[in-house]
């Protein structure tokens, strides 16, 4: 099954390898990794999206915890959440095109945030699934480039992951 | 309120004064140029010791049977790249067995790291999967409270090696020193009480048991767990086995412990072990090597309570009924209390079924052979020792014969590398415990192979005098290798032969020590007694023994751990 597991970390050197390389090393498999600071500069919040059996999962969670520099680990999965990833893409919008384009766009709540004489970037936010349809939905010959972010997670109403 | 005096020092004084104050006695190394600045104030000072190795490899096993010898943390320093490098074996050796070791590594200065600088190599990065941390100091302010959190990480919890990485400007530039006595980390605090609620379902389960077994592994060495683990064993009066790791926390002479499990482990052992109901598992990881195949292993249902101080320890092979994540001692403590005056059931006729096993008498061998068997001359250096000696092994056939055959009734005598298997482990970890118990009997067995792997260190041990006596079991092959080609790969014995193999008695004597050859089995017993007479000489006995000889039972790889080949099979 997909989980999708936060992890608060020490803003130390080497944290995210350690993270990546215990992935690695007993062969878990990371789908998607997201890193950054928090509001507190001493740590990062980290987003690791992951399959697994339910005995696989509960080793990741642990293993994690073994980690020096992990301070918390929350298997967002187990619960009620919210998840969002950023999507940039870049699609073909000659004039024949640039109507339907924009359409579609709108379609999926995306933004147009950059614009060129053939082409338009699109800015669209949603879960991995909303992400997928927004790319089947086009021609798949007018998309010239794409970059995700991978999934960020937070917990719904009062379940908070701090220290 | 006075103002706490704090002097400047530099950043390799700082070192030393840190080890001082951890009461460090010996530091295992070899110097190099990144180092320089730390030997230098080594060389200042009389409190902390340097053991100089031949090879860092040497250092890292040094260290490590310094710690395996006498729950104290095992120090060694080595310089940047090659240096490094060399120790990563002794490292992961360490890890894989829980060692708690501190690993000091000089490192290029802070501005060329990353520019391939002359003997630079990714210290954290390499020993990154390795090691329980490791640290990388880039200023010299940080370094006190750095060295606080390696020797706090590596012995607390679940112990392992722990690397400082220090740039060779970090140990020239100064700072004001103030060693820090406590620390603490949010990131990091191991559990040491157990789950009272979890403890009182273990004992329920223990007190209704009709086929208990109690399977004990090094955490219960590493935790000194030993004198709550004999109390329980006798209190219940249930059946003990022991990993390879865990040998001597219960006494291997005693009627109630069958010996090892697993893959060499005895027939009344590994067959308790598939046919008990109840499994009370402390410090012990249920590995490849000790269950055999896991599908196979949990065909018979049993109830089992595992105690382990790493939660990922537990279910990670075998879905475990009753975890209790704590340190052995105080749980074991625990359970002791809440038995109280409660009773365990009869267990009569299962000690019987167990007797019946053990009439199996699984590790006869021919006792009437003309050549050396190897079990002979452990079943000899057993009682010529008195069964008292600190035996540290090397990889192989030679190691699973002292296992079996040394009956170790106290621990921390046992003294190999069971996770990793390194090949090369027992004459630097002997170095270990010969300097961490003055005036202890220290005896390596090893065999013609493993011995070559750190052959160096003899000229260590002669330097500082260390009277290890050598047990080489020589039988011209890698008799671990050879013994599966014979059973798994047709006899085909691909470069397991040992061919153009140096004397050893010439080449004991050519390092300033003593050698004998040893080939008939009735001068066995007189050469051993000989040699450990002779008690600050190093003796290096060469024992000339069968070739064809198996280690048996034998479970093969994959298959469970009551598919055993017996001796009387073949």
């Amino acid at each position: 099954m997909r989980h999708i597991i936060s992890i608060l970390v020490e803003n130390e050197a080497g944290a995210l390898s350690r993270i990546s390389n215990m992935f690695s090393a007993r062969g878990y498999n990371i789908e998607s990794l997201t890193v950054a600071p928090t509001e507190d500069a001493s740590m990062s919040r980290m987003t690791v999206v992951t399959k697994g059996s339910d005995d696989v999962i509960e080793q990741i969670t642990k293993q994690l915890n073994k980690l020096v520099d992990v301070v918390k680990v929350v298997d967002l999965s187990e619960a009620e959440h919210i998840e969002r990833e950023l999507m940039l893409i870049k699609v073909r919008a000659g004039a024949k095109e640039r109507e339907d384009m924009k359409r579609m766009a709108d379609i999926f709540r995306g933004r147009v945030i950059d614009v060129s004489e053939n082409t338009y970037t699109i800015e669209l936010t949603g879960d991995g699934a909303k992400l997928d349809a927004f790319i089947q939905a086009l021609d798949q010959g007018a998309i010239l480039e794409t970059v995700r972010t991978g999934a960020s997670g937070i917990g719904r109403g009062n379940r908070i992951l701090r220290v | 309120m006075d103002r706490i005096k704090t002097e400047e020092l530099t950043g390799a004084e700082i070192v030393i004064r840190c080890l001082q104050a951890e009461g460090v006695e010996y530091v295992f190394g070899y110097p190099g140029g990144a180092v320089l600045w730390i030997y230098d104030e080594l060389f200042k000072q009389d409190k902390v010791r340097h053991v100089l190795v031949r090879h860092e490899q040497g250092a890292a096993h040094a260290a490590d049977g310094y710690s395996r010898s006498s729950h104290k943390v095992g120090v060694c320093l080595v310089t940047s790249g090659p240096g490094l490098t060399n120790a990563v074996t002794g490292i992961a050796t360490a890890y894989m067995d829980s060692i708690p070791m501190v690993i000091i590594s000089g490192q290029v200065p802070t501005h060329a790291i990353g520019e391939d600088a002359f003997q630079e190599c990714d210290a954290v990065g390499i020993t990154r999967p390795c090691v329980k941390h490791n640290f990388l100091v880039r200023d010299v302010k940080d370094l006190a409270v750095t060295m606080k959190k390696a020797f706090h990480i590596a012995t607390t919890g679940r112990p392992g090696p722990v690397l400082v990485d220090i740039p060779k400007d970090v140990t020239v530039n100064k700072a004001e020193f103030h060693y820090p006595e406590t620390i603490s980390m949010r990131s990091y605090n191991p559990v040491r009480k157990g789950h009272s609620g979890q403890i009182k379902k273990a004992v329920q389960l223990l007190l209704e048991a009709e086929r208990p077994l109690i399977y004990t592994g090094g955490g219960v060495v590493l935790s000194n767990a030993s004198p709550q683990l004999r109390d329980l064993v006798k209190r219940t009066g249930f059946p003990v086995t022991s990993t390879l790791m865990g040998l001597g926390a219960y006494p291997g002479t005693d009627k109630q412990c069958l010996g090892m499990l697993g893959m060499h482990g005895t027939y009344e052992a590994n067959m308790a072990m598939q046919h008990c109901d109840v499994l009370l598992a402390i410090g012990a990881r249920f590995d490849d090597r000790v269950i055999g195949n896991p599908t196979h292993f949990a065909q018979n249902p049993r109830k089992i309570i595992h105690i382990d101080i790493d939660p990922s320890s537990i279910s990670k092979r075998v879905k475990v009924d009753v975890p209790i994540v704590g340190n052995i001692p105080d749980v074991l403590g625990e359970f002791l209390n809440s038995f109280k005056e409660s009773k365990t059931r009869n267990i009569s006729s299962w000690w019987k079924q167990i007797h019946d096993w053990r009439a199996k008498d699984c590790l006869k061998y021919d006792r009437k052979s003309k050549v050396i068997k190897p079990q002979f001359v452990l079943e000899k250096l057993y009682e010529v020792t008195g069964g008292d000696a600190i035996i540290t092994s090397d990889v192989g056939q030679h190691q699973m014969w002292a296992a079996q055959f040394y009956k170790f009734d106290q621990p921390r005598r046992w003294i190999n590398s069971g996770g990793l298997g390194t090949m090369g482990f027992g004459l630097p970890a002997a170095m270990g415990a010969v300097l961490a118990n003055p005036g202890a009997t220290v005896a390596c067995v090893t065999g013609e192979s493993s011995i070559q792997m750190c052959l160096q260190e003899l000229s260590t041990c002669k330097q500082y005098r260390l009277p290890i006596k050598i047990i080489n079991l020589n039988n011209k092959y890698m008799g671990m290798v050879r013994q599966w080609q014979q059973f798994f790969h047709g006899n085909r014995y691909s470069e397991s032969y040992m061919d153009a193999l140096p004397d050893f008695v010439k080449l004991a004597e050519g390092y300033g020590h003593s050698g004998v050859l040893v080939e008939k089995p009735a001068d066995v017993e007189p050469a051993l007694r000989e040699a450990f007479k002779r008690k600050k000489d190093l003796v290096f006995l060469d024992f000339v023994t069968d070739q064809a000889e198996n280690v048996y039972p034998m479970v093969p790889g994959g298959k469970g751990i009551t598919e055993m080949i017996l001796s009387e099979d073949l």
